[in-house]
């Protein structure tokens, strides 16, 4: 067997854009990038000059047939890691990672659906890796079934990550994708407004019947609550994959 | 800080296990040597990250590995499992 050890890397942000108000995306160039799998993360490694580490595992949010690889990060307040990528990181500079890394909360077309992913707010991000992946690989179905389903739990509407791709993405017949918010809604929203609940999850997702492959990722509350409501619903717990977010960033 | 926020999956724990196994072993299977309970290690729950992690059973709570740093060393118990099952030719 070939050596398969986990490198550190510089990384070079290639492209550095603001996805929201708390939300930045990094483009990076990573030199013999070996590839991933939608829904893997890397680990970010800060060395600060007297030695201090600090280290945080962040989400890829591009797909595997993406050029390059692109990390969405929220940026929490007092916390050690995070402002540094979202408020002083600049196009040119470098940043350590190593990756990918994590086998068991991914997803791949030839792993087949339907699909039924659930984000609580910055857990979006290894889903749009999956809903990206999605769109490369598999021709729009000529059926109006949306064979993938997305149900996005997030605050307010601008805190939406993604929002213009994601409507884009839903005008295919295959792809359904659903926004609640829980904290405060434009005027005229005629959409969902409230925390994710069983008869949310019946009227947006599959029906335990249909077999779905769940994918969950949020903060940890979300995701728990959400995989119970699924499990009591009758849904396979073997088929349902969470990524609980920790509040450390 | 409440402890329900700081609980994550063995999924997180993916790239400190890489230091020790050779390959990805998020998707190994792991028996509870508490309970007799299996689950893949990405599905067992994760606590901490800076200093180590801890994971534990989702059935009983039972520690069944923990991964600590001290300067120089890197330490696995791994006496909370009773077997880890490693599907050959797993990637990473």
């Amino acid at each position: 067997m070939p050596p398969n050890r986990l490198e550190w890397r510089v990384a070079t942000v290639r492209e550095a854009r603001d996805e929201t108000p708390r939300a930045r995306t990094l483009v990076l160039d990573v030199p013999d990038w070996p590839g991933h799998r939608a829904g893997q993360h890397v680990d970010v490694r800060l060395v600060a000059e007297d030695g201090y580490e600090a280290q945080r595992s962040y989400s890829i949010a591009s797909a595997p047939e993406d050029p390059h690889v692109a990390l969405t990060i929220e940026r929490l307040e007092n916390a050690e890691v995070s402002p540094y990528l979202c408020d002083v990181l600049q196009p040119g500079d470098g940043l350590e990672i190593r990756g990918p890394i994590g086998g068991w909360f991914v997803w791949e077309a030839s792993l087949g659906g339907p699909l039924f992913l659930i984000a609580g707010g910055s857990g979006i991000v290894p889903l749009m890796s999956m809903l990206r992946h999605h769109w490369r690989v598999t021709p729009a179905a000529p059926r109006d079934d949306r064979r993938v389903r997305l149900l996005y739990s997030v605050r307010t509407l601008e805190d939406v990550i993604f929002r213009e791709e994601l409507e884009r993405m839903a005008e295919r017949p295959d792809v359904g994708v659903t926004f609640t918010l829980t904290r405060e809604a434009p005027a005229g929203w005629a959409g969902l407004r409230r925390r994710i609940d069983r008869a949310m999850l019946e009227e947006v997702g599959w029906p335990p019947s249909a077999t779905p492959r769940v994918y969950v990722c949020g903060p940890t509350p979300l995701v728990e609550s959400v995989a119970s409501l699924l499990v009591e619903g009758g849904h396979d717990p073997a088929r349902i994959r969470t990524e609980r977010f920790g509040p450390t960033g | 800080m409440q402890s329900e926020a700081l609980r994550l999956d063995g999924n997180a724990a993916a790239g400190q296990l890489r230091e020790i196994f050779a390959r990805d072993v998020t998707g190994a299977v792991a028996t509870c040597a508490g309970c007799g309970a299996s689950h893949a290690i990405g599905a067992l729950v994760a606590y901490g990250q800076t200093m180590g992690v801890i994971l534990r059973c989702p059935e009983c709570e039972k520690t069944m590995l923990r991964l600590v740093r001290t300067p120089g060393w890197l330490r696995l118990d791994a006496t909370g499992m009773s077997l880890l099952a490693i599907a050959a030719g797993a990637g990473s």
